[in-house]
């Protein structure tokens, strides 16, 4: 594991501090993923990091998952649209080298792209039509991981052989798990590799007639069970899916597993987003262990939307105050304007109290990681100076 | 019961499964994923995949099941087909990594299947529970992981799968089934609440609440700013002085209530855009975390669920 930035200019005990300037900067990180479980603020921190980048001289290409409509717009993002775009506003003064290039992942044109990649255009057409990809490029869960990390391993290798950027942001799905997506290339090579697939795909080489025959003996209770669940029909769809994939899934498995080794590089670096929580932070601790369990580059923990309080005021005190008021005299517009703001106060200072409570329990659990904490923002993002005010709270 | 990552659905559904047992109901409250937040909520040792009692309110019950869809799977194979023990050989051909996770929308039929199971099922003629509380994923998916049966009916046009994915599909969208959504008054939240509301209604599903959460207090009521939505500091450290308090920490209190204050505004909008999608509203107070048993308890009075009928 590798611990970036340990000097910043905060600092808790137990853990130490998270620069993320020095992340952006470090000529030898190419891709940043933005990982955390859903509603922590992940999408839009890779947006602020993308733009802080762009802004400080280099070429970012940000790959957004799923953005809020207002994050899209601040970004010139219209619609799902699979070729990053640059967005306006950003490093068009001739002083800088920096740009910022963003794009929406569209699934099912990622999925389209990959399978015209590997195989013939009649094949691909043939593809296509087949109902049972239709579902699954377009409507079922799960493919997001998977097209996801098939995109990220694009740009990559676009970074390798073009240079129109030198900088990939990319977000995480909002999945089930903020491991899916970790998980995602390797089970599809588990499944490659299984006996399934040439199972699966025995009855449309043979015609869909011979089906018994084609397998050995050893299978009896698998096709048994598979004719007997599937039905015919459903069978010799999914079966002329996989045998039409076939020629390709060489292929797949070993982009799968390039995009898997690609995470494990050290030009790459996790940031971990998580709101103080208690699932949101568990889910952070479960990403943590594993990454580190992975030997994958994790930078640090961004601990996104704390509370906390401006005014040097105790909870006690100024709710005490506050009962001197309503008890004393006739309130007048000063004294009604004295109880407001301190039961504001009261309100900050104990989610701050819970906030830091919570992280602190994380800081104590993750000692040796680093660890940023980012206040809580009262609106969201609508524009760049939007986001650029985040990266400052993330950065500055 | 769905809500946007963060929204707090699974404490939601946990204080719905509650306040539904009051009276001596029995409730299955059922989560689907692989979270454990069940037991987190209820302080439970992870649930296995077996139905278990985690709370008992005024002589009803909520039993907890943690769907996973491997286990699914060979329950469903084992009920449906009589295949027991099948479960090692399809694991060693990769049938079971193909179902729970390449095609992922069998797995959402598997899991929707099992609360079909559950809400059909019977013992001497009458349903052994009285309601089905499911944590369903996100409102991101939430349309997509209940159109998976759809899905997969289309696909299979005949056969055992093609029958089950319409008999759960037909469970889904009769007005026995019922989607509520969570939402905290902030814009992200709301706006996924009414994508996912339009959404669902338009795939024929029957919508319930909307659950606002967290929500918090008005306490900058319009009078006390300037005409100009500013806070007069003087006026604010005079009334610091009265209660005896250093009028020195009036700028830092009032950079304070000028937060709150377009925090609230953030809010009404909230509020504004939510009455468009005229559905019912129930507004749960915010609770101190950790959340604890008793809390959920102070939730679970709090939906009032009398007036839901």
């Amino acid at each position: 594991m590798t611990n970036r930035g340990s000097s910043g200019s905060e600092r808790r005990p137990g853990a130490p501090a998270l620069d993320l300037d020095q992340l952006l900067k470090d000529p030898d990180i190419k891709v940043i993923v933005t990982c955390g479980s859903g509603g922590v603020g992940k999408t839009t921190t890779a947006a602020a990091l993308a733009l802080r980048a762009a802004e400080q001289g280099r070429k970012v290409v940000v790959l957004t998952i799923d953005p809020a409509r207002r994050l899209a717009q601040s970004l010139g993002l219209t619609e799902l649209d699979n070729t990053p775009r640059r967005v306006p506003g950003v490093g068009d003064s001739a002083s800088s080298d920096g740009a910022l290039l963003a794009m929406m992942l569209d699934m099912k044109r990622t999925f389209d792209d990959v399978v015209s990649a590997h195989t013939t255009p009649e094949k691909a057409e043939q593809i296509f039509a087949n109902p049972f990809y239709q579902s699954l490029s377009a409507s079922f869960a799960g493919t997001q991981e998977y097209m996801a990390m098939e995109k990220l391993s694009q740009l990559r290798n676009q970074l390798v052989e073009n240079g129109q950027w030198d900088l990939i942001v990319v977000d995480t799905p909002p999945s089930r798990s903020a491991l899916d997506f970790l998980d995602a290339p390797q089970r599809l090579g588990r499944f490659l590799d299984g006996r399934m697939i040439r199972l699966l795909s025995a009855p449309a080489r043979a015609g869909g007639k011979a089906y018994l025959k084609v397998v050995s003996a050893s299978f009896g209770i698998f096709t048994k069970v598979m004719t007997k669940i599937l039905g015919n029909d459903l069978l010799g769809n999914v079966s002329a899916f996989v045998a039409s994939l076939e020629t390709m899934f060489g292929g797949f498995r070993e982009r799968a597993e390039q995009t898997y080794e690609l995470l494990k590089a050290s030009d790459t670096a996790f940031v971990v987003v998580a709101s103080p929580e208690p699932d949101a932070l568990r889910e952070a601790s479960f990403f943590v262990e594993r990454l580190q369990q992975e030997e994958m580059p994790l930078a640090g923990v961004i601990l996104n939307r704390v509370h906390s309080a401006e005014a040097n005021l105790s909870t006690q005190r100024a709710l005490a105050a506050a009962e001197r008021l309503a008890e004393a005299s006739t309130p007048d517009p000063s004294t009604e304007l004295a109880a407001a703001a301190l039961a504001v106060h009261a309100e900050f200072a104990e989610s701050a109290r819970q906030d830091y409570a919570m992280i602190g329990r994380f800081a104590a659990a993750h000692p040796d990681i680093a660890q940023r904490t980012v206040p809580a923002l009262a609106t969201d993002v609508h524009d760049l100076a939007g986001l650029r005010a985040i990266g400052d709270a993330l950065a500055g | 019961m769905t809500g946007k990552g963060g929204t707090g659905k699974t404490t939601v559904a946990g204080a719905l499964a509650l306040a539904l047992a009051a009276g001596g109901n029995r409730i299955l409250l059922v989560e689907v994923e692989a979270r454990q937040g069940l037991a987190q909520l209820f302080d439970t040792p992870p649930l296995p995949y077996v139905e278990t009692k985690l709370a008992a309110n005024q002589g009803g019950d909520v039993i907890g099941l943690a769907v996973d869809p491997e286990a699914a799977m060979l329950d469903y194979l084992e009920m449906f087909y009589s295949i027991k023990r099948g479960g090692s050989v399809l694991r060693r051909m990769g049938a079971i990594d193909f179902v729970t996770t390449l095609a992922p929308g069998l797995r959402d039929v598997l899991l929707t299947g099992k609360v079909k199971e559950a809400v059909t099922r019977q013992r001497a003629g009458t349903q052994i529970f009285d309601a089905v509380v499911l944590d369903a994923p996100p409102t991101g998916r939430i349309t997509q992981f209940l159109q998976a049966t759809n899905e997969v009916a289309g696909l299979a046009k005949f056969g055992p799968i093609h029958k089950q994915s319409v008999g759960v599909s037909t469970l889904l969208h009769s007005p026995q089934t019922v989607v509520h959504l969570v939402t905290l008054l902030e814009e992200m939240p709301v706006q996924e609440t009414m994508d996912a509301s339009s959404e669902l209604l338009a795939a024929g599903y029957h919508l319930g609440r909307i659950i606002v959460n967290r929500a918090r207090p008005e306490l900058v009521g319009a009078g006390l700013l300037t005409p100009s939505g500013m806070v007069d500091e003087q006026l604010l450290g005079a009334g610091l002085a009265e209660a005896g308090l250093d009028a020195a920490l009036a700028p830092a209190l009032a950079r304070e209530v000028s937060d709150y204050a377009s925090r609230q505004q953030v809010q009404q909008q909230a509020e504004r855009t939510l009455a468009e999608a005229d559905r019912p509203i129930t507004r749960l107070p915010e609770l101190s975390p950790p959340m604890d048993l008793g809390n959920l308890f102070e939730l679970a009075a709090a939906l009032d669920v009398q007036e839901w009928v």
